[in-house]
């Protein structure tokens, strides 16, 4: 058997923390990992955030980011081991046989140069093509990529394209200089479902057109059992499991594969509307001091008593504006909220204390959402204090409950925020709600920040203290395998308008609008050829039509 | 246990030197502030550690006495500028719209004249005391103060925590001194050292001006400006309070550094 292209064997990565005011101390970030990589295949690396899949990813480039240190192993490509190369070699290595595509396109083009400068910039300094012969590639990547007006588009800016045009130009930059192996790192997680589709299928179509081989970094098992032939999967940087990605998705060995595999398995029973619902939404139109545009069009929603209402859609959809108007902090232009009875005054200021306290609100980000100079204590402290005036022994009491409620037990009251994990947080923030004895909880995009099993996690517990607590949520979220798991009634949101709404069974039943369908056929199923199925369907159906 | 690294122990050392014979200056003085002990420049001796001024005052007492008073004055103008400058640039921050404009606007205005002439206008129409000294030098020094304390609270009344704490009904003092304040802190201690440096320099320049600490009353800049015929004649005494005016500086400079990035982390810190 030939050479592989990529052969990794006990690869060590380790890292120099420096907390402060201790010593700096060494950790290690990946514990000796082995694979192969042949000739144009495709290789999934997947994992929770800090297993260490975009360091093995770097270090196919011989490269660490700072501070991190490649301590040991073997990295070899095309026959040589690149860890040991010097300097000059390295770089004759990066950008030549080896590229990279990273998660934000926005954030890697530089905004100054047009992008065919940066397309073929690589390409030219490593002296593989002349200039014109790289930009006639780029043009013909352009068009394989299936970006609009492959000619032209090359003269603009990165400003002047769309986030999925972009990452597909950052795809045709690493494929410009004709590399061997592409190192794509979460190339669509931060794309919406619709645009992450298109991206996909561009991907795919060029790994296979132009024969080159690839790792592709994602958190999203969904996504990489669509693009790749085998799939290693990593937790905090060793090997759980490595496999062909039929048998990874269809017959995974270990524990951890498997509950990756089954993620999102929630089942959440549909409830039947009440006669009254606890919020009512009528014809609301709000927009932002300053413009000119409605970023919400009549707004009507209804929320029933221990249910949850879903407002799915993309970003700019208009989901998270919904929840400012709600709570009070962008008073609307028109239209009125009725709350269990009362009629909602449109700013936050006068509301009266009660309404504030049974209305409570989630964020997406836990880190932000909490005082860093505040302990959990006094995070879940200060509702009942402000509330109901607990203090001493009974406030402590009534927190240790909430602690208990959120499954976090004893020893949390004292500790600070950057001391618990991503999921912990969540959980205070969600005990910081439930202190106040809501009756909604507005849950925006509570679960998007949070690796998949985390979420679930989540999740779960959200659905437990609805049934203990009869609260209602509203619950904001661009994942519809989220929606899914918890709804009752769901709420389609584009461009600032609900184009469908309903109980969960009818709305996520055909016959479908447009745009439902478009946003529902686009959700990653965990399957594999669903990508191939469900482009060959939009073909059928745009020659139908 | 706490490690203080070399510099910041220095610093630490230098000052707590300078403030020790600043609170017990009566104790520690040789010769009393204007006790005249001695002809008129006396070389250093062990009489005069170093020497006597221009009217043959016994210089180190006049040093320590003058530190007492450049420190003493600098002390207070700092804490005065952070009441003031901090309290405002919260409450501009946190409540946003016109009355951020109208503040900021205000102190830009102040901000346009430069400090040490409006201070001399100033200071030649009131009477000169120590208060006066103190009330305009932090009231003037509070509009960087300000200036950066409303920078840092703008970033923080962004985060979600504020709004959560808004939405649940808060008062504008929870806001501001509860979950604004805890964190602005570090940069704001840092910068204190500075602003008591730039005070110390401040009231020494006014001193040396003669617009400042008023004779006999001993200041650093008024030693200086007292003794300055002397370097013509090869005398030091006037360069004294400039080498402890500089020490003080840069001790106080270590230290502030220190501060900034020992509570500056991405751990949120406790500090």
């Amino acid at each position: 058997m030939s050479e592989p292209l990529l052969k990794v064997r006990g690869l060590k990565i380790g890292a120099t923390i420096y907390p402060p005011g201790e010593k700096s101390r060494h950790i290690d970030i990946v514990h000796g990992v082995d694979f192969d990589l042949e000739a144009g295949k495709v290789l999934g690396l997947i994992g929770e955030s800090g297993a260490g899949k975009s360091t093995i990813g770097l270090a196919a480039m011989a490269y660490g980011r700072g501070g991190v240190e490649l301590t040991g192993g073997e990295v070899w490509v095309n026959g040589r081991d690149v860890l040991q190369s010097n300097m000059p070699d390295k770089r004759r290595l990066r950008g030549a046989e080896v590229t990279y595509v990273s998660q934000s396109a926005a954030a890697s083009f530089n905004p100054a140069k047009r992008i065919m400068e940066q397309v073929t910039e690589a390409a030219i300094g490593q002296g593989k093509f002349s200039k014109s012969d790289a930009e006639a590639r780029a043009i013909a990547l352009f068009d394989k990529l299936g970006l609009p007006d492959p000619e032209n588009i090359g003269s603009r800016y990165p400003h002047q394209v769309s986030g999925g045009q972009l990452q597909r130009c950052m795809t045709a930059l690493a494929l410009c200089p004709q590399p061997d192996l592409v190192v794509f790192d979460e190339p669509t997680t931060a794309l919406d479902v619709t645009t992450q589709i298109d991206v996909l299928v561009a991907i795919k179509n060029a790994i296979r057109d132009t024969g080159v081989a690839a790792l592709y970094i994602t958190h999203d098992l969904a996504v990489v059992a669509q693009v790749s032939d085998h799939i290693m999967v990593l937790q905090q940087g060793a090997m759980v499991e490595y496999g062909t990605t039929d048998q990874i998705i269809n017959n995974p060995r270990e524990e951890y594969t498997q509950a990756l595999v089954s993620v999102r398995s929630i089942k959440h029973i549909e409830k039947a509307p009440t006669d009254t619902p606890l919020l009512r939404v009528e014809g609301i139109t709000a927009r932002y001091k300053g413009t000119d545009f409605d970023v919400l069009k009549n707004i009507n929603v209804d929320i029933h008593p221990g249910q949850t209402l879903a407002v799915v859609g993309e970003s700019g959809s208009g989901k998270s504006t919904l929840a400012r108007v709600i709570t009070g902090l962008l008073p609307p232009s028109a239209g009125e909220i009725t709350f269990d009875g009362r009629t909602l005054t449109p700013d936050l200021a006068t509301r009266p204390l009660d309404d504030l306290r049974e209305l409570q609100m989630i964020y997406q980000m836990a880190d932000t959402a909490m005082n860093p100079r505040q302990t959990v204590g006094t995070i879940i402290g200060r509702p009942l204090e402000f509330y109901f005036g607990l203090k001493g022994k009974a406030k402590q009491k009534r927190i240790q409950e909430l602690l208990d409620e959120i499954e976090l037990g004893d020893g949390f009251q004292d500790r600070y925020p950057a001391e618990l994990s991503g999921g912990q947080k969540q959980r205070v923030c969600i005990a910081r709600a439930l202190a106040a004895k809501p009756k909604l909880i507005i849950c925006d995009e509570v679960t998007s920040a949070l690796d998949p099993l985390v979420a679930d996690g989540i999740l779960k517990l959200l659905l437990k203290l609805q049934k203990v607590e009869d609260v209602s949520y509203l619950f904001i979220t661009h994942d519809l395998a989220t929606v899914k798991a918890i709804a009752d009634s769901i709420a389609v949101m584009f461009q600032g308008e609900v184009v469908r709404y309903g109980p969960k069974s009818q709305v996520l039943a055909p016959p479908f609008d447009d745009y439902t369908d478009l946003l529902l056929s686009s959700v990653p199923e965990m399957r594999l050829g669903w990508l191939e199925e469900t482009i060959a369907n939009r073909k059928m159906e745009s020659a139908g039509n | 246990m706490m490690r203080i690294p070399p510099a910041a122990l220095l610093g630490l050392l230098f000052t707590s030197v300078f403030f020790f014979c600043a609170i017990f200056a009566p104790w520690i003085a040789p010769y009393g502030m204007a006790e005249v002990v001695g002809d008129v420049w006396e070389p250093s001796s062990s009489e005069f550690l170093l020497g006597t001024d221009s009217i043959g005052r016994d210089l180190l007492s006049r040093m320590i006495y003058g530190g007492r008073t450049t420190i003493f004055i600098a002390t207070a103008a700092t804490i005065l500028s952070f009441v003031t400058g901090a309290t405002l640039g919260f409450f501009a921050a946190v409540s946003g719209g016109w009355v951020d404009q109208a503040l900021s606007r205000f102190i830009d205005l102040i901000m346009s004249i430069p400090s040490l002439i409006f201070a001399l206008v100033v200071l030649s129409v009131l009477p000169t005391t120590i208060w006066t000294l103190i009330i305009l030098m932090g009231l003037l020094d509070s509009t960087r103060v300000f200036r950066l304390a409303r920078a840092v609270a703008v970033d923080i009344t962004v985060m979600d925590y504020v709004e959560a704490a808004r939405l649940r009904g808060e008062k504008i003092a929870w806001i501001i001194f509860r979950e604004t304040l805890p964190n602005a802190l570090s940069p704001l201690v840092a910068e204190m050292g500075l602003r008591f440096i730039f005070m110390v320099l401040f009231v020494s320049t006014l001193s040396f001006l003669g617009l400042g600490v008023q004779p006999p009353q001993a200041d650093w800049g008024g030693i200086v400006k007292e003794n300055k015929e002397g370097i013509n004649y090869g005398i030091q005494a006037a360069l004294y309070p400039a080498y402890a005016i500089a020490t003080l500086c840069i001790s106080i400079n270590l230290i502030a550094d220190w501060v900034l990035s020992r509570t500056t982390s991405l751990k949120g810190g406790r500090g």
